[in-house]
């Protein structure tokens, strides 16, 4: 479990022991592994970690968009938000609360809009579900929407379709509907990876000021440090389907408790002279396959500092007393690690 | 010497359209590109999507055909050299792809893709194939039996070894690679990284290393040409790539970057607008839409590239005219 930074703040959504399972060809796998967390209204809450960590599971099971055919969450998980499970939520209810209480934000702007309808079409969709305004009114608050997005031209733009917008704008648009009935927690899933590093910057800082303006709670999935470092409050850095550790960004970026952490904190290529043209510090070997976890640490094959213990038992995930917590039996407490990156 | 040398490289694809499927413009994706590649030195192209880095990676290597200019390989022009006379280059210079697995055939195993290029160029004897096969795979961080597997059986990370190694078969002593770590988590990111400088010195390899991540060309590449809308409007060392960037372009490129620590948290350069359409290039300078620093002159002019020393070139009327100004004070440039 990780506790938010204002002990005396509700936390508008909490979640306890979060497993979810996927029927796939080879027998059952648990993508998402006892996953706990709070968000505070107005907080960003980072979920870090590499391909198949489970982060974007974690997140399409809080909004119960993954296909139920094959996905199972299990019972005993708790996802509480205003006095409702939304494990175990009646679609009914999933559909208020979508969109209307908890947006999402996807990774592929253009997948995710719909290419035959004009994007003011998409943003007053939402509207008609969840508010009681007019026609006129709901083009009034899309025109409104992609002005709060900083799109130019709103008014004519809003009778556009998605071809017609760069892929920034896109997802300008995506953020748009998502925040246009003002949801209380806006979860964003890698919203600027198949973006360009400036687009990206502008989009980092659209959220920055919609958080400010609406104090929504982020949560927000990436693989990308820096991202995280720029934007986050709280980390949660996730490993083959456990979190191993969690705390503000400030700790796990100088005082990371678990080696996964560390490691992949220095595996970041590092801007400056004193390290240009050297060899990264990487961590060997792969991320373990969901079919085949190994029984002790699930880190503990590519980890530096592993004894017998971790191979032949699974730490359970600690709580260290200032709001942090990880999975390792050998924690780094030592001294605070250097800054990673000089200055610029 | 330089091993290869470029100049005023252009490629312009052509668009149809209209009922009659007649051309009714010209995507301008690089424009008047010049540069040149010591041996055994890596230079890194930075850009946005759709700058032109990736079409220009392959013209280097005559993968996509040159609209117009010169490259000169050891000397040689090879820009309008025949099919046949190309075949000595092809074996010399390589390319590593950034999706390894769309570029590798997914009914060969490794063994036979790379006997292919073996056979194809003679590099070692048939009896020899097997053995120096396996050593290849071993180099590139493989494991032996990896040899009789298919594309598919491997991570994304292993994959790209697989590229590594097949680009590598032919003992090339010039390699383009193309985004080469961009599909890849960090932790691989850093592994590929590493392989790379390794072959790099084993084999002496010079390198084109293109990437949309200043921060991997920064650690990984010598120099550094930062390209827009086709264009290289600035080149420079990478050691002091911080200090010594001018061009308000790299500029935004260095500052949009979030730095990896949550202590030095600044705000983000934000540039106004998004890339114009290779399609209708602006008359002046590319960047003049979204630049902070514009002049009149910026849109009325395309400024020429100047020479700064220390291998600095840069293309912009306001950097020059300031370098210009402590010279001669007293002077008008213009």
């Amino acid at each position: 479990m990780i506790q938010n930074a204002n002990p005396q703040a509700e936390p508008i959504l909490t979640v306890r022991n979060l497993t979810t399972r996927f029927r796939t060809d080879r027998g059952l796998v648990t993508a998402v592994d006892d996953v706990s967390f709070d968000i505070v209204a107005g907080e960003t809450v980072g979920i870090v970690g590499e391909s198949g960590c489970g982060k974007t599971v974690t997140s399409k099971s809080i909004m119960r968009l993954l296909p139920e055919h094959v996905t199972r969450i299990d019972p005993r998980s708790r996802i509480m938000f205003r006095g409702n499970n939304l494990a175990t939520a009646s679609e009914k209810t999933m559909r208020e609360v979508r969109g209307d209480q908890i947006a999402m934000i996807f990774q592929e702007p253009m997948t995710s809009l719909n290419p035959v309808f004009q994007i003011g079409w998409q943003i007053e969709e939402a509207l008609k579900y969840h508010t009681n305004l007019n026609r006129a009114q709901r083009r009034q608050r899309a025109i409104e929407m992609l002005r709060l997005v900083e799109i130019p031209n709103p008014e004519r733009r809003v009778r556009e379709y998605p071809h017609q917008l760069s892929g920034g704008m896109r997802q300008r648009v995506m953020i748009a509907i998502a925040l246009c009935c003002e949801p209380d927690i806006l979860i964003a899933d890698e919203p600027t990876t198949a973006l360009d590093v400036t687009i990206q910057a502008q989009i980092l800082n659209l959220m920055e000021g919609l958080k400010r303006k609406l104090n929504t709670a982020i949560v927000l999935i990436t693989h990308n440090l820096g991202v995280v470092a720029q934007v986050c409050d709280r980390v949660l850095v996730m490993y083959a389907g456990r979190v191993i550790e969690s705390g503000t960004v400030h700790d796990i970026f100088h005082r990371p408790q678990h080696p996964y952490t560390q490691a992949l904190l220095e595996s970041i290529p590092k801007r400056g002279k004193r390290e240009h043209g050297k060899r990264l510090p990487t961590i060997p070997g792969i991320v373990p396959s969901l079919h085949e976890l190994p029984p002790g640490c699930r880190f503990a094959e590519r980890c530096r500092y592993k004894q017998e213990k971790c191979v032949n038992e699974e730490p359970e995930l600690l709580e260290s007393g200032d709001g942090r917590s990880y999975r390792c039996f050998f924690p780094l407490t030592q001294a605070p690690v250097a800054p990673t990156v000089e200055g610029r | 010497m330089s091993l290869l040398q470029v100049r005023n490289l252009v490629k312009h694809f052509p668009v149809r359209g209209g009922v009659l499927n007649r051309i009714v413009g010209h995507v301008h994706a690089v424009n008047d590109v010049s540069f040149d590649v010591s041996k055994g030195e890596t230079l890194g192209i930075v850009g946005e999507s759709g700058c032109g880095k990736s079409t220009l990676g392959k013209m280097l290597i005559r993968l996509i055909e040159p609209t117009s200019g010169s490259i000169h390989y050891e000397g040689k022009d090879i820009t309008s050299l025949s099919h046949s006379d190309l075949m000595p280059f092809r074996r010399t210079m390589q390319i590593i792809f950034q999706d390894p697995y769309s570029s590798l055939n997914p009914r060969l195993t490794v063994r036979s893709l790379l006997k292919e290029a073996i056979a194809f160029h003679g590099i070692v004897p048939r009896a020899e194939m097997d053995d120096y096969i396996t050593e290849l795979i071993r180099r590139v961080g493989l494991r032996r039996d990896a040899a009789d597997k298919f594309p598919h059986e491997f991570s994304g990370g292993q994959r790209q070894r697989i590229g590594i190694a097949r680009a590598l078969v032919t003992k090339p002593e010039f390699i383009v690679a193309d985004e080469p770590v961009s599909a890849l988590d960090v932790s691989i990111q850093a592994q590929v990284l590493n392989l790379l400088m390794d072959l790099k010195d084993e084999f002496g390899l010079t390198l084109v290393f293109i990437s949309h991540d200043l921060k991997v060309i920064q650690h990984f590449c010598d120099r550094v040409m930062v390209m827009y809308l086709g264009h290289a409007v600035e080149t420079l060392p990478c050691l002091d790539l911080d200090e010594q960037v001018q061009h308000a372009y790299s500029k935004a490129l260095l500052g949009a970057n979030p730095i990896d620590d949550p202590d030095q948290r600044r705000p983000l350069t934000i540039l106004q607008g998004d890339v114009p359409s290779p399609f209708h290039m602006p008359a002046g300078c590319p960047f003049t839409g979204r630049c902070p620093d514009v002049v009149d002159r910026c849109r009325a002019e395309m400024p020429p590239i100047i020479e700064r020393g220390d291998g600095h070139r840069i293309a912009c009327w306001v950097a020059n005219e300031e370098a210009a100004q402590p010279a001669a004070p007293a002077k008008s440039i213009g």
